[in-house]
């Protein structure tokens, strides 16, 4: 049955908001309800909601749960307190990328990790052919609704909707004595946090933030709220062929800890720097919203790579995008050109993220 | 849904006017909708001929390109520098100021053969 594209479970709720649904990692799910710019500009200046309910949760406990995940994730797992959580990444053998996810100590020996809905039966076989005896792991993708609350609202939101609830501090996770479990995490660069409750209780809960001031948004804004940030999203920007350290994401990285799969790789990458580079690159001018597998040119018309994620920027107003570069082209400042059809348009290298929050 | 009657459409939810042998073009209320947040017009090189039903524009959403396909052979006799300029244009008003180009018909008889407001409603319901 894998080709069967699954319903979330407020599919019902996104059809009376006249949703546009598209097909997403085997899911049926809203790509925008009115506007991706009006969902764009609510999440960074109000509040936004976003269905997540086709991202998975696996549950690890056991004596062994925390080693065992150590010798699985590149961040440190160890170092984490109970109720905090880390961004982290899952590797293959060569370093490169299975999965981006964020890991959660919701206990001493028990863990909630939330992984992407493209990848939940790959990332849950992986874990299971490596996992050792302390450690148990349950696939809990199909009990939960999820829910990103998002924008600089969010907290009165939370204030509104759950009455007498506490918000975790950032990265932090909570349940409620009713069971719901409530992230203080995102990927859209605003304060905000991820709500998951039973399936059945699913659209009670989004018209619940909905009606404290939360507007639906869709897949459109989230990709352009994620790019804005640099976020990576695991698919176009991260692969099985490209590591963490060329990915940018050394930082997420503890080298030091310990063994743990692709940890020799990403050691010699950092050693001696990586071949490739992923960079921002940012339009000098306006021009057509850059996409993904766009040729990247240098300033000389040489075709040195394509964007692995590009979209027109609602917050700048000009085209942003990713790409793997040489290292030598992913130099701050740099001029390339970005190919779109049969035009070239001049764009540049900048830090990432492109957009930064109270700028002054 | 605004479908006016003195137009009329391709099934690729253009819509076209005829005076003489000049006719107008852009893309529908219900395609401008679809489409929503037109952030760029690529526009044609005056001088070009297209065939009926070669991609002759590129109207960009935020999250897609879309080719406007020519409604009738012809060649570009001009292009509309404002939706260029300011391409939501084609959101708020897409059978006035949001036209894209105009084109020199090869054989204005054929402008009958496209669906007039009936069937272009039919097309999209």
């Amino acid at each position: 049955m894998l080709d069967e594209i699954q319903n979330s479970p407020l599919e019902s709720a996104h059809v009376r908001l006249g949703a546009k649904l598209v097909s997403f990692a085997g899911w049926s799910m809203p790509i925008q309800y009115t506007s991706i710019m009006d969902e764009h500009t609510a999440v960074r200046t109000k509040c936004g909601i976003f269905d997540i309910s086709h991202m998975g949760q696996f549950v690890v406990t056991g004596p062994a749960a925390a080693a065992w995940l150590d010798g699985m994730l590149v961040n440190n797992i160890a170092t984490l307190a109970i109720g905090d959580g880390q961004y982290t990444l899952m590797l293959n053998e060569t370093g490169g990328v299975i999965d981006d996810l964020i890991a959660y100590r919701a206990g001493e020996q028990e863990f909630f990790l939330v992984v992407n809905a493209s990848m939940i039966d790959e990332d849950f076989h992986w874990l299971e052919n490596h996992r050792v005896a302390g450690a148990d792991l349950r696939n809990e993708s199909a009990m939960w609704a999820g829910m990103a609350v998002q924008g600089p609202d969010s907290q009165a939101v939370f204030a509104q909707a759950c009455p007498g609830q506490i918000l975790p501090p950032r990265n932090g996770i909570g349940r409620f004595a009713s069971g719901e479990i409530v992230c203080r995490t995102g990927y859209t660069g605003e304060d905000g946090f991820e709500f998951f409750t039973p399936v059945a209780a699913g659209i009670a809960a989004w018209e619940n933030f909905m009606a404290a001031g939360a507007k639906p948004c869709a897949l459109g804004a989230r990709d352009t709220l994620r790019l804005e940030m640099c976020y990576p999203l695991n698919g176009n920007d991260l692969s099985p062929e490209r590591s963490p350290i060329e990915a940018g994401l050394g930082f997420f990285c503890d080298l030091e800890k310990g063994e743990f799969i692709g940890r020799e790789v990403l050691a010699k990458q950092k050693q001696h720097g990586p071949a490739l580079k992923l960079t921002a690159i940012q339009y000098l001018e306006k021009g057509p919203p850059p996409r993904a597998h766009y040729p990247v040119l240098t300033a000389d018309g040489e075709v040195i790579g394509e964007l692995s994620s590009g979209v027109l920027s609602p917050s700048l107003m000009i085209g942003i995008g990713m790409a793997y570069l040489p290292a030598e082209f992913s130099k701050i400042g740099t001029v390339l050109q970005i190919q779109v059809r049969e035009n070239l348009y001049p764009a540049y290298v900048v830090k990432k993220p492109f957009y930064k929050k109270h700028k002054s | 849904m605004n479908i006016p009657e003195d137009l009329r459409y391709a099934t690729s939810h253009e819509w076209a006017r005829l005076d003489g042998d000049i006719a107008t073009v852009g893309i529908s209320d219900h395609a401008q909708e679809e489409l929503t947040d037109v952030v760029f017009v690529e526009l044609p090189t005056m001088g070009r001929t297209f065939d009926a039903g070669d991609p002759t524009a590129v109207v960009e959403s935020v999250k897609a390109a879309s080719d406007i396909y020519a409604p009738l052979a012809g060649e570009i006799v001009e292009v509309n520098p404002q939706v260029e300029a300011d391409p939501s244009l084609v959101n708020t008003d897409p059978y006035g100021k949001g036209w894209i180009f105009k084109l020199k018909v090869k054989d204005a008889g054929h402008f009958g053969k496209l669906l007039d407001a009936a069937a272009y409603r039919a097309h999209i319901s």
